[in-house]
């Protein structure tokens, strides 16, 4: 047995694991376990109905784009926080975190008042675009980017702050202008955390309920999300349809976020 | 100083022990848990103060009522799931009857009380923007092109439910009409449908504060209910000339009585309902009363219109939830791609 430097390994680890066994692992087993009541052609055919099929589509769909689209404005607000100094800098900094405090509903309700035709925003954008965005899949992606953004912000805030400014003086005093050193030093640098920081906005974006289904407009094969549809089919007292959803869901985030933490070791490596 | 911080919840403490020590062996408080639908806030909010004071006068013991509310079939499953109900009051005998068919009360609950255990009733009507801009007076008006329809998923919405079998029953009645034609109709109703909320209140608030559509597909007391709230000046109540019979329907929980002890009280409690009094309570909520009597006293409130019972029209809720509503049936159709 090698001997380790921090005492309590086997302590700490059972109780790591017996944590994480009865608040992630049993919950996630049971989803797994319930759906095969049906048998596998159930699950298939409760699985490959045109508007399930649809549903997952719309989730994965918004929430990649709520994730990409946060990316920018992610990339913006770390890089305000770290590098700018100017009045309200921690006014801003507390307000990135509303989002994980706000309960989800309240977030849809405002949304839904701000973009609804009659809204604030809502009635200037259908007048002057023909825009509709409450009430369509665009107005999904506007809750799924509420709730993503503060992830992105807050896992490339740190990495930045590391980086220092002087990797960026460096490469002023050899030459480069500053589009140069962003695309060559900061944003290599900051790539693994713009993955991580997607993987999480976009994993917490496919699951989101209570903001979007104010928001949706609800439409089967339109603006129907996945998890409302779990929820219709508990509903009908469907268990095991539900849980199949679920479990479609949660084996295709994981395909996601499996593959998103591949991409990052390649970035990491290609860096190192 | 500490010592009197301390010292003084432990003497607190030990004054509470005898109570806690009666109250375990003797006599617990006796409570009740009626679990609910949406609309019924206001009812019963009433009733339970009206039945609290007659159940002391009438046995000498306290009584405290709990009620919760909620979609119709997600409290049909908290209760499946083991919340312990004494009595239902749901929006509809489907919902009873997925908790009975999890052996949690008799099958036969539905004749057990007079009138289908259905002490009030209610129907779908109508709420329009003020004056009726675009003319709605009866089922075939939805379909003239342009009006915008408000309601709920039937999926998700017991109310829901009750606005998809009205307008289905409406259809049928049409010259002509058949299963097919019906099927047709109601595809082109869903069609002028631009959201679906998942419950009655979600709808009224895209319909009233939203500004989404023409009209909302009401239950009677609702549309009552939002123009108390949002304003007699904004909204119009129109009554087509046919609808349906709403029967929400109420039942003890054998399990849970038996075994907490509070049958009795459980059965006076729904029984009560039957009561001039109940009755006269559930007329001022708008709700219609059975009692020929009570409703003859609110007539003005409760115009009379031809209804329907899903029961004539459907053969009952299990069917009309298979043919209808359960995955694949006649709803999901209505929203397959292609048509």
């Amino acid at each position: 047995m090698t001997v380790r430097a921090i005492p309590g390994f086997g302590l700490s680890i059972g109780i790591a694991l017996l944590w994480v066994s009865l608040i992630v692992l049993v919950p996630l087993l049971a989803l797994a376990v319930k759906p095969w009541e049906m048998g596998l052609a159930g699950v298939l055919r409760s699985l490959s109905e045109e508007r399930v099929l649809a549903s997952l589509a719309l989730s994965f769909g918004t929430a990649a784009l709520a994730g990409l689209a946060s990316l920018p404005v992610g990339l913006l607000l770390a890089y305000a926080i770290v590098r700018l100094r100017f009045p309200g800098r921690r006014i801003l900094d507390g307000m990135v975190d509303l989002p994980f405090a706000l309960p989800t509903a309240v977030a849809g309700i405002a949304l839904t008042a701000l973009f609804a035709p009659n809204g604030w925003l809502g009635a200037p954008l259908a007048a002057a675009f023909g825009w509709k965005i409450a009430f369509t899949p665009a107005g999904i992606v506007v809750a799924l980017v509420f709730v993503a953004l503060p992830f992105i912000v807050r896992t490339v805030e740190p990495v930045l702050r590391d980086l220092g400014r002087d990797a960026e003086e460096a490469a002023a005093t050899l030459g480069a202008t500053r589009p140069q050193a962003l695309a060559r030093v900061v944003l290599p640098a900051l790539a693994p955390a713009l993955v991580s920081g997607f993987g999480l906005g976009f994993a917490r974006a496919v699951g989101e309920y209570g903001s979007v289904i104010f928001i949706a407009g609800n439409m089967p094969m339109v603006s129907e999300i996945a998890p409302l549809l779990i929820v219709i089919r508990l509903e009908q007292f469907d268990y095991a349809g539900a849980a199949a959803v679920g479990l479609a869901m949660l084996v295709l985030s994981f395909a996601v976020l499996l593959a998103l933490s591949v991409l990052q070791r390649l970035l990491r490596r290609g860096r190192a | 100083m500490p010592k009197t911080g301390l010292a003084l919840p432990r003497r607190a403490l030990l004054a509470a022990a005898p109570f806690i020590a009666t109250g375990a062996s003797a006599q617990t408080p006796l409570t009740l848990l009626n679990v609910s639908y949406d609309p019924t806030r206001e009812l019963y909010r009433d009733y339970n103060a009206v039945f609290a004071r007659n159940w002391q006068a009438q046995s000498g013991q306290a009584v405290r009522i709990n009620t919760s509310h909620g979609g119709s079939g997600r409290q049909a499953r908290s209760v499946i799931d083991g919340l312990a109900a004494d009595v239902l009051t749901l929006a509809l005998a489907y919902d009873v009857d997925a908790v009975a068919e999890r052996g949690l009360l008799a099958r036969d609950w539905i004749s057990r009380l007079p009138s289908n255990s259905a002490p009030y009733t209610s129907t779908i009507i109508f709420l329009t923007r003020k004056g009726n801009p675009k003319g709605i007076q009866d089922w075939g008006d939805l379909l003239k092109p342009g009006v915008s329809i408000i309601t709920p998923n039937p999926k998700t919405s017991g109310g829901a439910r009750w606005n998809y079998l009205a307008f289905w029953a409406w259809a049928l009645r049409q010259p002509g009409g058949s299963a097919a034609t019906a099927e047709e109709a109601t595809a082109r109703l869903f069609r002028q449908v631009p959201v679906l909320d998942t419950g009655a209140r979600g709808s009224l608030t895209t319909f009233a504060q939203r500004a989404q559509g023409d009209v909302f597909l009401s239950w009677e007391n609702e549309a009552h209910l939002a123009l108390q709230e949002f304003g007699a000046d904004k909204f119009d109540i129109v009554y087509p000339r046919f609808s349906i019979l709403a029967e929400p329907n109420v039942a003890v929980v054998d399990q849970v009585v038996d075994r907490r002890g509070t049958r009795a009280v459980a059965e006076a409690y729904l029984r009560g309902l039957y009561t001039d009094e109940g009755q006269a309570i559930a007329a001022k909520h708008f709700y219609r009363p059975r009692n020929a009597a009570v409703l003859a006293a609110n007539a003005s409130r409760f115009p009379a219109i031809d209804l329907v019972t899903i029961d004539d029209v459907f053969g009952g809720w299990t069917e009309a939830q298979r043919t209808h509503f359960n995955d694949g049936g006649v709803f999901d159709r209505i929203y397959r791609p292609g048509r």
